[in-house]
């Protein structure tokens, strides 16, 4: 195989993407400088930096689980959770800086789901990155005017009993779904729970896997 | 309480949406009160402003082209976009 691709497509038909063979930008500089200069006056450290960025690429989903896997088993941290769902989430270790969550709690007569339609607001400390089709306009756009087809997409389907509620991150909030507790699931432990939360479930476009 | 967003386009960092801007909704609850964005994006000294979330129902939104008029979308609106009907 080579591997000088040039312009070629993978085996898959996707185009290789090209190597970054181009001077540092505006931007790139400037933040460069800006970290530089910030170490150098002691404000921060390299290991400091360091630390951050990989405590923000250990962020996943599996936080979020334990989160709502506690409040389906402990009803007083549930209604802590309802009431002050930044302050909760800290209990777990979870910290949420200065944004404010908000939680959302499906019930058999209510499906919550999440969006931010401006960009793409997320509850990065309990879910991690974003997924791409989050963050793109296709479901930006059409899940707050057809909630029941997208979600149908998503392999959803919601009876007409149940009341969709689209909530879009416009400003300082953030969000995170409290999924309906699946049945038969009364013997799990607070972890075994964990493992049938998916990321998906926590944003409303799925439900928890079964037991 | 019902409230209308105000239909104003102001150019900049607005963070209120287009497709809600002349709809009516009720106060879902008060989040307290938040820089405004709209001067905090440009490094201005930013006011405090009350911020809302809103809940419209879907007919209000998208009328005839909305898939169950009881569905509805939330958001975060600042009181300066809001006024009382």
């Amino acid at each position: 195989m080579p591997h000088d691709h040039n312009n070629e497509l993978s085996s898959s038909g996707h185009p290789y993407r090209k190597d970054q063979d181009y001077p540092l930008t505006y931007w790139q500089n400037l933040e460069i400088a800006v970290r530089e200069i910030l170490i150098e006056k002691n404000i921060t450290s390299e290991t400091e930096i360091q630390l951050t960025i990989e405590e923000m690429d250990n962020r996943s989903p599996s936080n979020g689980a334990k989160v709502i896997a506690k409040a389906w088993t402990d009803p007083e941290y549930k209604r802590r959770l309802l009431i002050d769902a930044s302050a909760a989430s800290k209990e777990l270790g979870f910290d949420i800086g200065p944004l404010k969550l908000i939680a959302l709690e499906n019930t058999k007569n209510i499906h919550n789901v999440i969006v931010c339609t401006l960009c793409s607001c997320y509850p990065r400390n309990l879910l991690g990155l974003p997924p791409d089709w989050y963050k793109q306009r296709s479901y930006r756009s059409r899940i707050v005017k057809q909630p029941r087809n997208v979600l149908k997409e998503f392999g959803l389907n919601l009876s007409e009993e149940i009341t969709v509620r689209v909530h879009d991150s416009t400003a300082d909030m953030r969000y995170i779904v409290i999924p309906l507790r699946p049945p038969q699931t009364e013997s799990l432990s607070e972890e075994e729970l964990t493992k049938l939360i998916t990321r998906d479930s926590m944003i409303g476009v799925g439900v928890p896997k079964s037991a | 309480m019902r409230v209308k967003v105000k239909q104003m386009f102001p150019p900049g960092h607005v963070r209120t949406p287009f497709y809600l801007r002349g709809k009516t909704g009720e106060i879902e609850r008060e989040l307290g009160y938040f820089k405004n964005p709209e001067e905090l994006a440009y490094g201005l000294n930013a006011n405090k402003q009350k911020l809302y979330r809103v809940r419209f129902s879907m007919s209000e939104i998208w009328g005839e082209a909305s898939e169950a008029s009881n569905d509805t979308v939330d958001a975060e609106i600042y009181e300066h976009w809001l006024e009382k009907v």
